[in-house]
């Protein structure tokens, strides 16, 4: 199997290369050519492993590709981890990465930077694939940074655009703020372990549970929790969240396809991954899963409410995905890790075939994204809209659509939660559902039905997308309606994780979940018998209430609270706060350093200012050398008496 | 095969000769063969280099390759050359830098072409002797005659205000290396030698050491350079040519490191310790307000040249963090970590910062500006170059598999080690380090066309594509697989760790 590991992840790499720098030679069909064949030999190698590890239920992989140095007795290594959590995450990442590289030959038809876009996205699904099949935290770390650049360059990718390249430059930015953080938690991990591989590390972890490290003077801190909060921060920047997670909407600058993989379905998830990964850490630390959790009750909310006041069809999505990380976010803090995962699994699915078939509007629409202009599209293209469709029921968690079961088990495990900060997560979280249903449905409601309100020549040339378009729409529907009956109960009750995932059992709320499921049946009936369910059909009847039935209500709503709206509309003021603070202050900052420290003192006052001095006094002391003889002479005779008078007093 | 040639000598040497001989086609018409000679020579001097690796013995710390030849009887100086797992990759990288920069002022330098060439030859042989002496005073002589043809490159071939520009940097370097030349004489009446070995075992009380160690530091500050003896960096680079501004990043601060950890960290032991506190402070100066104070450069040579004096401070952080290290955890283990990881730094801020200095020179023959306001998205009219300039620029953000990312991780994880906070600043170059860089790139390189200029420009030629990709394929070369170079340095850091832990008192 090592080879299949190892071909998992080249395949997509020489797709890129080839695309990348034989683009010319071998045109844009070879591009695509090679980039599609690329991610499709690793989804079907992915499918392999997880029949391998899962179904066959095979033991772990772990071992090293290659040792990267050896330095201080410490082995860096390239490795892969195979586990169950591994395989499940290839099987997501190359799945989602194939569709989005069909869907690609057709959303990217007529760009010129054809080639140079399926390089980067096959190098991204191979960053992607060497994060999560990493066996130790500096390949993660690896994975973590080249994902990121990657995202910089598509977010960038049109890079004539002033917002798009202010956008790369942001999110590059605001993660590397994470990446801060993450390293400093893997430094602490080398100091403590003299390792960086997982499994050594998993290992000793337990013993060091009591150890505390001094970070402010007098201070006595938990290592663990240390170490958890650091790589966390890593976490909030690369999975977006509060107040890391400015960058995500501004991403959407970017062309759809990379919105969908990179922004929706994978690289944001790498966070909840690697939390997931290192669920023996945080095991250790509740105080560190109480910060994870709180951190993603606020993004959940906060971040959900943002999305009713946003026109931009792509924008409503990015915001559902904030909020959506937040929920996979509160179930890693509830240590429902399966669960976390799980809503990965299942988020990946609806949300990449939302953020496509708001792609396949997009082209109808001649890529104008603003919902208040759209309507009816439902008449002109029907595969569009029930595919969008299922994707918004399959979010918004009606049964038996796989989000139902995922963000169901989220909200129980939180309910079920003792952790600090339970109650007021599961409180976030449940209102979460009905502001999910009010937003999708808004838009849901704006874009296929109301009257319609594209101007004329728009309306001319609507049409369904072609089949490279569809098709891709069609696959991520399926597992969008049956990936969570299929997985709930392996993945969340039955151990499909194996030892991947390790729960303390005195957090371990899945298992007090399971124990009132026998299977999917049981799983719906509890289901819409709980607040959640009801709450999310109250979000779809307000949002049809509001915009179709009463249109002029919300304009009525709005102008009533309007510093609510605009509180909203200035998405509580993040932006303006880090512009002025962060990036304003910086250059401030680096200004005054420059005038006043450099210029001004070490070259003004002490390196020309010692030149200045050593010239006015060479131009003093020139004016003793007058040229005339009796001067010198008349100055040695008073040398000569001084040296007299001074050798006669020391005469004894 | 090649064991019984005198390997050192003929790598210092054939440059030199070669750069002797390039003047003597120093006639306008006679341009190209001076620049074909040159070619020649460099790329000689490079094969000859390579058996200082292939041959290298990296299980041992012994100086290997050594020569020794009497020189000055009367005061026992002696020609004694040799190398260890520091210097060797240094002249390596030395003879490698100068190849590029032949090629990269191929046809670019039209004044006095054979001149040109010849000083960089020469300045190759003469930094290959620094990086190879044992003997204080041989390594003197080369260390200030290096200064020359430096001077010549900036002042003949400058900028508008190179004038300022060179005597600064001349007085600066020599006014250190001063002080340097007075604690080797002193050192020399202790120890009756002038072998620099010998002086490593010299016993001296705190007080000598702590002269000693100020008088070094004095003369290696101002070359690494270190804050507050930096600003002459920036002046040098803005008026030198594309070539003297990559030997001076890639090579001539390098020799300045290269003296802490050749001299200040074993012969002065007690005294680094002491006075480590120092040294961590300037370097994370270096780290901090230097990238500040580059974010808000206008000149890319400038903004490069701050972040190289930033980039630097990782190099005097992870050698002079060993003492915390020690103090903190009771070990020495993570001090290894913290050296290897600034002699990586040394490579790869060679490539890297050198390579950035060439993508400047590339717009500066066609645009003749180095003002990041008059550029604006170059990568419309010139896609090849900018994919050099973002990738290279990634390279100076630290990015994983490059070569920059391993020596700075190296750098943090062992200052974490140290101390929290010391990690926590030097850390911080992530998000400074990005920001200085990709802020500039996403000026000059993204972006519509700005202006007549701008849309005029022409892409890369042959010549130019063959030192970019030279300098990408070692940046990531070296960043996705550092394992050879850790191999060479290991033995020869470990044993100088022990030296530097051993008190001298």
């Amino acid at each position: 199997m090592e080879n299949v590991y190892l071909a998992i992840v080249l395949a997509p790499l020489i797709g890129a290369i080839v695309a990348g720098f034989f683009g010319k030679t071998i045109g844009r069909a070879g591009a695509h050519w090679v980039a599609n064949i690329g991610v499709a030999i690793s989804f079907v190698l992915s499918l392999v492993v997880f029949k391998h590890i899962i179904i066959d239920g095979a033991a772990p992989f772990d071992g090293t590709v290659y040792t990267w140095m050896v330095t201080d007795g410490i082995r860096f290594q390239v490795g892969f981890l195979i586990d169950e959590l591994t395989a499940v995450m290839l099987l997501v990442v190359t799945f989602v990465s194939f569709m989005v590289h069909i869907y690609t030959i057709g959303y990217m038809q007529d760009d010129d930077g054809y080639q140079r876009f399926f390089s980067y996205i096959s190098l991204f699904t191979f960053s992607m694939l060497m994060l999560v099949m990493s066996n130790n935290f500096l390949q993660l770390f690896f994975g973590w940074e080249a994902v990121g650049l990657v995202s910089y360059l598509l977010i960038g990718f049109w890079y004539k655009k002033e917002s798009a390249i202010y956008a790369n430059l942001k999110a590059f930015l605001v993660n590397r703020v994470g990446d801060f953080g993450f390293l400093l938690g893997i430094a602490a991990v080398l100091m403590y372990f003299n390792t960086l591989d997982y499994a050594e590390v998993f290992q000793a972890a337990p013993a060091m549970a009591n150890l505390t490290i001094e970070v402010l003077p007098g201070t006595q801190w938990s290592l663990m929790t240390v170490i958890c909060i650091l790589l966390f921060i890593g976490a909030m920047g690369k999975s977006a969240q509060m107040p890391l997670h400015v960058w995500l909407p501004d991403s959407m600058e970017g062309p759809t396809p990379i919105s969908a993989l990179i922004h929706a379905a994978t690289m944001v998830t790498a966070g909840i991954f690697m939390v997931a990964r290192m669920s023996p850490l945080y095991e250790l630390s509740e105080t560190a899963l109480s910060v994870v959790l709180i951190i993603g009750a606020l993004t959940a909310f906060l971040m959900g409410l943002l999305g009713i006041v946003q026109n931009d069809i792509k924008r409503v999505v990015a915001y559902s995905t904030l909020s959506q990380l937040g929920y996979m976010t509160v179930a890693l803090g509830a240590s429902a890790y399966a669960a976390g995962i799980f809503h990965l699994l299942t988020h990946a699915a609806f949300k990449a075939l939302l953020f496509l078939a708001a792609g396949s509007v997009i082209i109808a629409m001649h890529h104008e994204q603003d919902i208040r202009k759209m309507g009816n599209m439902k008449k002109y293209m029907p595969v569009t809209w029930i595919c969008m469709l299922i994707g918004s029921v399959a979010l918004i968690g009606v049964p038996p659509f796989a989000g139902f079961f995922s963000k169901d088990a989220i909200i129980s495990a939180v309910h079920h939660s003792h952790i600090w900060g339970a109650g007021f997560a599961y409180i976030m979280v449940v209102l979460g559902v009905f502001i999910t249903a009010f937003y999708s449905f808004r838009m849901y409601f704006l874009v296929f039905h109301t009257q319609e309100r594209m101007d004329e020549h728009t309306k001319e040339h609507l049409r369904e997308s072609p089949k490279v378009v569809t098709v891709p729409l069609i696959l991520l529907a399926i597992p969008s309606v049956l990936a969570g009956m299929f997985f709930v109960m392996p993945m969340l009750f039955e151990g499909l994780f194996g030892n991947a995932i390790h729960v303390a059992p005195e957090h371990n709320v899945l298992g007090e979940i399971g124990e009132h499921y026998t299977g999917v049946m049981s799983y719906i009936a509890h289901g819409v018998l709980e607040l959640p369910f009801w709450l999310a059909l109250a979000g779809v009847g307000s949002a049809w209430y509001l915009y179709v039935k009463r249109p002029e209500l919300p304009e009525m709503f709005k102008n009533k609270m309007l510093w609510l709206y605009n509180l909203l509309v200035r998405k509580y003021g993040f932006d303006e706060f880090n512009d002025f603070f962060f990036a304003g202050g910086a250059r401030g900052i680096g200004k005054s350093f420059w005038n006043i420290g450099d210029v001004k003192l070490i070259d003004g006052l002490l390196v020309n200012g010692t030149a200045r001095t050593v010239g006015w006094l060479a131009s003093k002391f020139r004016h003793i050398q007058t040229g005339y003889l009796y001067h010198y002479a008349f100055a040695m005779i008073i040398g000569l008496v001084g040296l007299v008078l001074l050798f006669v007093n020391q005469a004894p | 095969m090649f064991s019984d040639l005198p390997l050192l000598s003929l790598v210092i040497w054939t440059p030199i000769i070669g750069g002797v001989l390039v003047l003597f086609f120093s006639k306008d018409d006679q341009a190209n063969s001076a620049r074909w000679i040159s070619l020649a020579f460099s790329v000689l001097t490079f094969v000859l280099a390579i058996p200082l690796y292939t041959m290298f013995d990296t299980t041992t710390h012994q100086m290997q390759f050594a020569e020794m030849v009497p020189w000055i009887s009367t005061f026992d100086v002696n020609y004694h050359l040799g190398v260890d797992g520091i210097s060797m990759p240094l002249i390596l990288l030395t003879a490698f830098t100068t190849v590029i920069v032949v090629i990269a002022g191929w046809e670019i330098i039209q004044y006095k072409t054979a001149q040109y060439m010849a000083a960089f030859l020469i300045m190759n042989g003469l930094m290959i002797g620094v990086f190879s002496s044992l003997d204080a005073i041989l390594f003197y002589v080369y260390w200030e005659a290096m200064l020359i043809p430096m001077f010549l490159i900036i002042g003949v071939w400058g900028g508008p205000n190179r004038i300022y520009a060179t005597i600064k940097f001349f007085l600066y370097t020599f006014l250190g290396s001063v002080f340097m030349l007075v604690a080797l004489i002193y050192m020399y009446t202790q120890s009756g030698s002038f072998e620099i070995l010998d002086f490593h075992g010299l016993r001296l009380s705190l007080n000598e050491q702590i002269l000693i160690f100020i008088a070094f530091l004095l003369a290696f500050a101002v070359k690494v350079p270190m804050f507050p003896v930096h600003t002459w960096l920036p002046d040098a680079h803005v008026e030198a040519p594309t070539g003297g501004s990559v030997i001076l990043a890639a090579i001539m601060l390098k020799l300045g490191t290269y003296g802490f950890v050749r001299f200040s960290l074993p012969i002065t032991p007690d005294a680094s310790n002491s006075l480590d506190w120092l040294m961590i402070a300037l370097s994370l100066i270096a780290v901090v307000y230097i990238a500040f104070v580059a974010l808000v450069q206008q000149d890319m040579k400038k903004l490069i040249a701050y972040s190289s004096i930033s980039h630097m401070g990782f190099v005097t952080l992870g050698f002079f963090i060993v003492y915390t290290i020690i103090e903190n955890t009771g070990t020495t283990q993570g001090v290894a970590l913290g050296i290897n990881g600034a002699l990586v730094q040394m490579i790869s801020h060679g490539f890297v910062s050198g390579a950035l200095f060439l993508c400047v020179g590339v717009m500066y023959d066609r645009m003749h500006s180095r003002q990041i306001s008059d550029y604006g998205g170059v990568v419309n009219t010139m896609p090849i170059f900018a994919s050099f300039m973002v990738f290279f620029a990634m390279a100076n953000a630290g990015l994983p598999g490059t070569s920059a990312f391993v020596g700075e991780f190296m750098v943090i994880l062992s200052s974490f080690k140290a101390n929290f906070w010391i990690a926590f600043a030097a850390a911080t170059t992530l998000i400074f380090g990005a920001a200085y860089t990709l802020w500039m790139v996403k000026r000059v390189v993204f972006g519509d066309v700005v202006n007549e200029n701008v849309k005029k420009l022409t892409d890369v030629n042959n010549r130019e594509f063959l030192f970019l990709a030279l300098l990408a394929v070692a940046v990531l070369g070296l960043g996705l697989w550092p394992a050879p170079l850790l191999d060479v340095m290991n033995a020869t850091v470990d044993h100088l760790v022990i030296q530097i832990t051993q008190s001298k008192i």
